[in-house]
């Protein structure tokens, strides 16, 4: 486990008892790493992995195919295909590293931009476009692949997922719940909520924090004086804080985490050290908080080249590999596109379906006026 | 011999305990819940004999009650959630509205969310702030909720019921000031449909509409009327959300003349609800607008003043002698 060190700022009266030593270099906390920027292999020594090569073309090709998806989505958005789209570009190690290490059995819980995580889950991409283009709100089926539908409110789902942990344990099952939110979620009650009931019920809960050091416009400072992963401290489970743009880092912290989860050791914190290298959404614009340089430091860390560097350094991969790649990175594209593009508005009277699933008096009446209302147009028409 | 004589505190125990008994998937959570049975001790000996499992006290957090309480539910529980006081809701406001409420829908039908929220509600017990309080108004304004409020212990008891092994969400509204009032409850009897008014006294001249607390103060209201030579009815409308007001409109009908009375405040009230439709659908057979009496817009007094904000008899009397004054 990661051990604590140094926080973003120093605690008032300077010394403090049993701190520990600073980490090697920086004034940040040590990360766990398995894999370094320039594709080197390293270990670590509570994160040691056995990946296969195949293994290692998967997650490559996880992350590629979708970087690809979420690529097409902001063009769709662009030509006015969707109304809005938030990106998860930049994210896509720590999605996919701890996507991968779910299980069948265990269940997630989003937030609006895990679409990486939806793809390790066996969400067809297309069904995550449907409330962005704006014909539903969600409309998966979340049972079908044990991912909930995306949580907009920020940090809600968290409760939802220890909650459902708390119902596993009741259970006697050995799945695993994995909650996602973001740095700026750590700031809402819920939150903070869920992490007490989850050390309370001691409740098989992952709590995952991408933190891609941006609220919208709000650095992390804004939403913290000491590293996010601490936070776990004081409501006593285990904190870490792992290279999120490393993908073989954030797999094996997270099936550490999600084991502990299944073996009764309780919820676990890992924060994912990431960026968000696109704008918050389509209808954001970066420009006018952060800087251009900023992006470039992080261009370098980038989680695919990274994979990328290893694979061509270790001749796991080749280019017949690549190329296959490509044309399937194509072949998904199409299919998006025309997906989104063939998907139908809704029938109008969709607004009152579904409200309730035992029924209700004024839905029904209302429903009828609505429709005798539109009728009135087409007798009108007819005339 | 299936019929006693309990109160609505009791009654509400006993439903609890049948649903525990009946259901494994049914848990009870709250603050307070367990070794103390609530604060008002609703919860009575359910956790010494259902076990801290399923009769569970929990942090004192509303937002983690129901947002957990969501949770279980999508794993197939069905919780019965117990909020302390009416006014301490609201940090679960946001789950409640946001996402209990709407999830259903937003996953086209493909979940359920059969989760109960018990709010003690109401005034008239010398309380500190935030705790004679109704809200129920917030609530029946968002769809994908249910409403109910019962007035007596066979409804509390039955509704409650009901409430559990509907599949959506219900909020469970229990009037306090009434918690210890004692009435007829029969455990083996065959409940009518949960969302539907009930004429709790017939009457000719005009029609007295409450639930909850207010219906037997609407009840003595009309005694004291009988006595004055009036006949009035009296509707325990029982569920807020839907409102039954097909039984409103046959009795408007027939009396000619609403009153609507509640704790809440009139303004935005379930009243205004009341008095607009009503209007549209009686607009003919009414002799006199539609009247509200409830509380004012005002925050909801120190108690020494409560009496002269709660409507009481007088104040509904007042609100019949004007409608029959048209």
């Amino acid at each position: 486990m990661t051990v604590d060190s140094t926080a973003a700022r120093k605690p008032r009266g300077g010394k403090r008892a049993g701190a520990k030593k600073p980490a090697a270099g920086a004034g940040e906390p040590e990360l766990v790493q398995l894999l370094t920027p320039e594709g080197e292999r390293v270990e670590h020594p509570d994160y040691a992995i056995d990946v296969t090569p195949e293994e290692l073309r998967g997650l490559y090709r996880d992350m590629v195919l979708t970087r690809r998806f979420d690529g097409e989505a902001t063009t769709l958005q662009r030509q006015g295909e969707l109304g809005l789209w938030a990106s998860l570009l930049g994210q896509e190690a720590a999605q996919i590293g701890s996507g991968r290490a779910t299980r069948d059995d265990d269940y997630v819980f989003p937030t609006y931009r895990e679409h990486g995580v939806a793809w390790c889950r066996g969400v067809d991409p297309t069904n995550l476009l449907g409330m962005f283009r704006g014909v539903n709100n969600g409309g998966w089926d979340p049972n079908e692949n044990n991912f909930h539908l995306y949580t907009i409110v920020i940090g809600s789902q968290a409760l939802h997922a220890t909650g459902y942990a708390m119902g596993i344990t009741k259970d006697g099952a050995d799945s695993a719940v994995i909650a996602y939110f973001g740095d700026g979620a750590t700031s809402q009650g819920d939150v903070a909520e869920a992490f007490t009931f989850a050390a309370v019920y001691n409740a098989p809960v992952v709590f995952f924090c991408q933190n891609n050091q941006w609220a919208i416009s709000e650095p992390t400072e804004k939403q913290t004086r000491v590293p996010l992963y601490r936070r776990a401290q004081g409501y006593g489970f285990p904190g870490v804080r792992v290279d999120g743009n490393d993908v073989l880092a954030c797999l094996a912290v997270t099936r550490a985490a999600l084991e502990r989860a299944r073996t009764g050791e309780g919820p676990t914190f890992v924060e994912a050290f990431t960026y968000r290298m696109g704008a918050h959404t389509t209808s954001d614009d970066p420009t006018r908080y952060r800087r251009d340089e900023e992006r470039e430091l992080w261009e370098a860390k980038d989680p695919i080249l990274r994979l990328r560097r290893h694979l061509e350094r270790e001749g796991i991969a080749d280019e017949e590999f690549f190329a296959a790649l490509e044309t399937e990175s194509d072949a998904l594209a199409k299919r998006v596109r025309e997906t989104v593009r063939a998907m139908p508005d809704p029938e109008s009277t969709a607004i009152f379906e579904n409200i309730y699933a035992d029924g209700h008096a004024l839905v029904d009446e209302e429903r009828e006026q609505f429709i005798a209302y539109q009728a009135s147009f087409a007798d009108e028409e007819s005339k | 011999m299936a019929t006693e004589k309990l109160s609505i505190v009791k009654a509400i125990n006993a439903s609890l305990r049948t649903a525990l008994e009946n259901d494994p998937k049914v848990i009870v959570m709250g603050e307070d819940v367990g070794k103390l049975g609530g604060v008002f001790r609703v919860t009575d000996g359910l956790q010494k004999d259902f076990g801290e499992d399923r009769v569970i006290d929990t942090p004192l957090a509303e937002s983690g009650i129901v947002g957990t309480a969501i949770g279980l539910a999508l794993r197939g529980y069905r919780p019965v959630v117990e909020i302390q006081f009416d006014g301490f809701v609201f940090p679960a406001y946001d789950q409640i509205v946001t996402q209990l409420a709407k999830m259903h829908a937003r996953a086209l039908g493909k979940i359920k969310l059969p989760v109960v929220v018990r709010i003690p509600y109401g005034g008239a017990i010398g309380a500190v702030e935030h705790h004679s309080e109704s809200p129920e108004s917030l609530f029946a304004h968002v769809a994908g909720l249910k409403i109910v409020s019962p007035s007596n212990a066979s409804d509390a008891y039955w509704m409650l019921q009901q409430a559990i092994q509907s599949d959506d969400p219900v909020i469970y509204f229990e009037p306090k000031r009434r918690y210890h009032d004692r009435s007829e409850l029969d455990t083996e009897a065959i409940p009518g449909p949960l969302h539907t008014a009930r004429t709790v006294r017939p009457g000719t001249d005009l029609t007295l509409a409450a639930y909850g607390p207010m219906v037997k103060t609407c009840l003595e209201a009309a005694a004291a009327a009988a006595e004055e030579g009036r006949n009035l009815e009296v509707l325990d409308l029982r569920s807020l959300s839907p409102i039954d007001f097909d039984a409103i409109q046959a009795s408007v009908e027939r009396t000619r003349r609403l009153v609507v009375v509640h704790e809440a405040p009139v303004f935005f009230g379930s009243g205004a609800e009341i008095a607009a439709r009503i209007t549209e659908r009686c607009f003919y057979h009414l002799e006199a607008p539609v009247l509200r009496v409830g509380g004012y817009h005002a925050p909801y007094p120190p108690s020494r003043l409560e009496d002269e904000y709660l409507p009481g008899l007088d104040r509904v009397l007042d609100a019949v002698d004007r409608a029959l004054a048209y």
